[in-house]
Formats: structure tokens, sequence, C-alpha cells
């Protein structure tokens, strides 16, 4: 029987793969990350192949509309008869392509663990209280400059079993849509200064450290609101082309 | 500008990004359907399969109203079936098997982006119906992983392997 991965397994086997990959520039994380176990047999071991073919659907994507949202979808703390338990915070950026431009009415969509650290999952075990006040779901369109904001509360920390002792650093998963299929993003946004950083495998997936730090939020006291919540701010840039970068780049 | 990276979907985002009706992006069309496998010839369970297409006519141009919700209790009421939203999200299910139905693309491919725990960057694949100028440049042994097979009149197969033997050909778009 193999003996049980410790955290100093895990450290060991991100060191020698952020030392392999030093110096560099990588945007993205690698999907084969060994010490992030499930990656091992859930990603491809071919190279993807390169598609140039300016009429691509991909090029193109969804659109959302008011009609898809409400006006209560982007305050998680007003889902509910209660007020749900934890550090009252808003989140806020804007939403961006390569070149910088805003991205307008676009769908973003958030996900959370409550205060304590408890997924409003059935497959959730952790021996954390689930809060009744809170389901950890939001959504909203960005706007003419493509902003958006959420108000929230800040969520905790919470072991899995990647490893022995395995834990994972406080964050909120983000799901954003460009104007094109190619630039759609599901990431994890993180709160400055976590301790687990140095822990954890899937951050750690990142090997360039300047793309890491693009995964965390910066704390921002003019944005906090007396005697009430605490603000964070997180801008989003997209990756991959769409059909109105690709006629301004001819 | 630099991108934001990836990170996972993980294992919890079943309360938050399926919504009834997902798949179900027109009645009266074709049906597809199959089974999300890893390395090892399993089935992954918790794989998100999210479809992008255009219309019978080609058109691209989509429409709001995918996930068209109640403004009195906020709950999604979906499609109402008049427009052609060309988006739908599936989650795979306990065996690992999707279903979506929807109608004939007018360009010949539906896209589709995976994602999953253990998927730390999603996947792009299509899904063809027919030949294609694309899938020809292809090694045939490749290729044939982007082709739905045709089990019955509007009813089309089609697998995504991550990893291994058959693995499914993933794209790039620079």
């Amino acid at each position: 029987m193999t003996p049980p991965l410790t955290q100093s397994d895990i450290d060991r086997e991100i060191a020698e793969l952020h030392k392999a990959h030093d110096g560099e520039e990588a945007d993205q994380p690698r999907r084969d990350f060994a010490p992030y176990r499930s990656s091992a047999l859930r990603h491809p071991k071919q190279p993807l192949i390169a598609v140039d073919d300016p009429e691509a659907a991909e090029l193109t994507g969804p659109v959302f509309g008011v009609t898809d949202v409400t006006a209560l979808d982007a305050d998680l703390t007003k889902q509910h008869l209660g007020e749900p338990l934890g550090e009252r915070i808003t989140v806020q950026g804007r939403v961006l392509d390569r070149s910088g431009r805003p991205v307008r009415g676009q769908l973003v969509e958030i996900w959370q663990a409550n205060a304590s650290g408890r997924y409003l999952h059935q497959r959730d075990d952790h021996p954390a209280p689930l809060d009744p006040n809170f389901t950890g779901v939001g959504r909203c369109l960005t706007d003419d400059e493509g902003r958006y904001a959420f108000t929230t509360i800040k969520p905790g920390a919470y072991p899995w079993r990647n490893h022995v002792n395995a834990w994972r650093p406080a964050h909120i998963h983000f799901s954003v849509f460009g104007t094109a299929f190619t630039q759609r993003l599901v990431t994890q946004m993180y709160f400055p200064n976590d301790p687990l950083f140095p822990y954890d495998p899937v951050l750690n997936s990142v090997t360039d450290e300047r793309a890491r730090q693009r995964l965390v939020a910066a704390y921002e006291h003019d944005l906090s609101v007396p005697e009430w919540s605490l603000g964070y701010r997180w801008d989003i840039v997209l990756d991959g082309p769409s059909a109105t970068w690709m006629e301004e780049g001819r | 500008m630099n991108p934001t990276p990836s990170q996972t979907v993980g294992p919890f985002y079943g309360y938050a990004l399926p919504f009834p009706g997902g798949g179900d992006l027109a009645a009266g069309g074709i049906t597809v359907h199959g089974y999300v496998y890893d390395g090892a010839g399993d089935p992954v369970p918790d794989a998100l399969l999210e479809f992008w297409q255009a219309d019978p006519s080609g058109d691209l141009s989509g429409a709001p109203g995918t996930l068209r919700r109640d403004p009195v209790t906020g709950a999604v009421i979906g499609r109402h079936g008049l427009d052609f939203t060309g988006f739908g999200r599936v989650p795979t299910d306990a065996d690992g098997r999707y279903a979506l139905r929807t109608l004939m693309p007018g360009n010949g491919y539906i896209s589709v982006c995976v994602f999953a725990r253990g998927l730390l960057h999603h996947l792009y694949t299509r899904i063809y119906f027919g030949p294609d100028a694309f899938l020809d440049a292809l090694p045939p042994h490749r290729r044939e992983t982007l082709v739905a097979a045709r089990e019955r009149e509007g009813v089309y197969r089609f697998d995504i392997h991550l990893q291994g033997e058959k693995e499914t050909v993933f794209l790039d778009f620079g």
C-alpha cells in the first residue's frame, strides 16, 4: 500500500514544477499538474489542434439579456428571510478583453462556500455548519463599462482530500462570458495575503507567479462602506480572440 | 493585457451553473447524446458541457433568454421556444452521460466547451455531422473523434475522451 500523501510531498512536487518552469511566461495553468491529483486522468496528452479560421463559430458566442437575471441575484445576502452569518463584503471590478476593451452586457456567475467553508451541495461532507440564510450563488450582467458587482459574505477555507491535511484557500468561483466562445472563462478569485496560498495545488497549477497574482483580489479601503461592508476589487481579462478583435487585427 | 488564468470548475458547481432545460435548445430537431470518459476509460460524473452553435441557416447571432427568469420567484423558466439562443449547458449525470436536444447547425458543427473537476483549464472540441475541410486535415484515426455517429433518424452519439487511446481532438484558438 502506498503511504498517504502528506503536505510536504505536495510542497516538494509544487517546488519542482515551479523550478522546472521558472521564468517562463505562462498565462494559464498547466492542465497536467500532478500535485492536483484529480488532473492525472483528466487532461489530454495529444497536442491541441490549432484552428485558424476567421469564420469559426467560436469567434462569436452566446448572448444574454435582462430576462436572464433578476435584480436580487447580485446580492447573495438577500436571498433568504434572514441574513447570513459572516463578514459582509462587496466584490467589484471590470471584465475586459485582451485589448483592454470592456465586455458589455455579458453574464457573470459566481458560487462559493459559506463563512464556515461549507458548500450547499449534497456531496460536501465537511463537518462545518450550513447557513439557512446563505445559498452562495450569484449572477449579474456587466454594464456598459464592463463593470460587475456582488454583495456577499467572505467564504471560509475548507479541507479537501487531495492529500492529508489539504485545505483550499478561501475563494469565490467565477464564470464569465466574453463576446466570443473562445473567451469563455471559469476561474476562482482569491483574497489577499491568504496564508494557505503556498500549500494549494490548484492555485499553484499556474506556475507563473505574475499570473497567479492576477487571481488575487485587492482590498480597497475606499470600496468599504462605513458600518456595513469591506470592499474588494478584482478585474478580469478574458483570453482568446473574438470576431471583432480579429477584424481590428487585420 | 495579460489574461486572468483559468481554474478548475471544481466539484460543487452543481447548484450554481446548471439550470432546468439546459440541454433543450429546441424541440423537433436532433438529439445528440453520449458520455464523457477519463484516461482510465471511466465515465466522468462531474463534467459540465457547454454548447454554442449556429441555427439551421448558419446564423451565429444567438439570442438572449437561455436563462430566462420568473420575475416573481426568481426561478429559471428558461427559453420561451420562439428564439433560437444557440447556447446550451448540461452537467453529466451520475453515469457520465449527457443529452442535447437542438437543431442541425447550418455550418455543420456544434462547438463544445468542457469543464470538469480535475480539469484546470477548459477544453474546446466540435461535434461534426458530416464531411468538412477541417476534418480532412486531421489524421483519420483522430478525425473520427469529432464526428457524431448517426444511430437512427435524428439521433446522434458523440462521446468525449479526455485522455487515452480514443482521446478526442481538442482545439486551440490562439
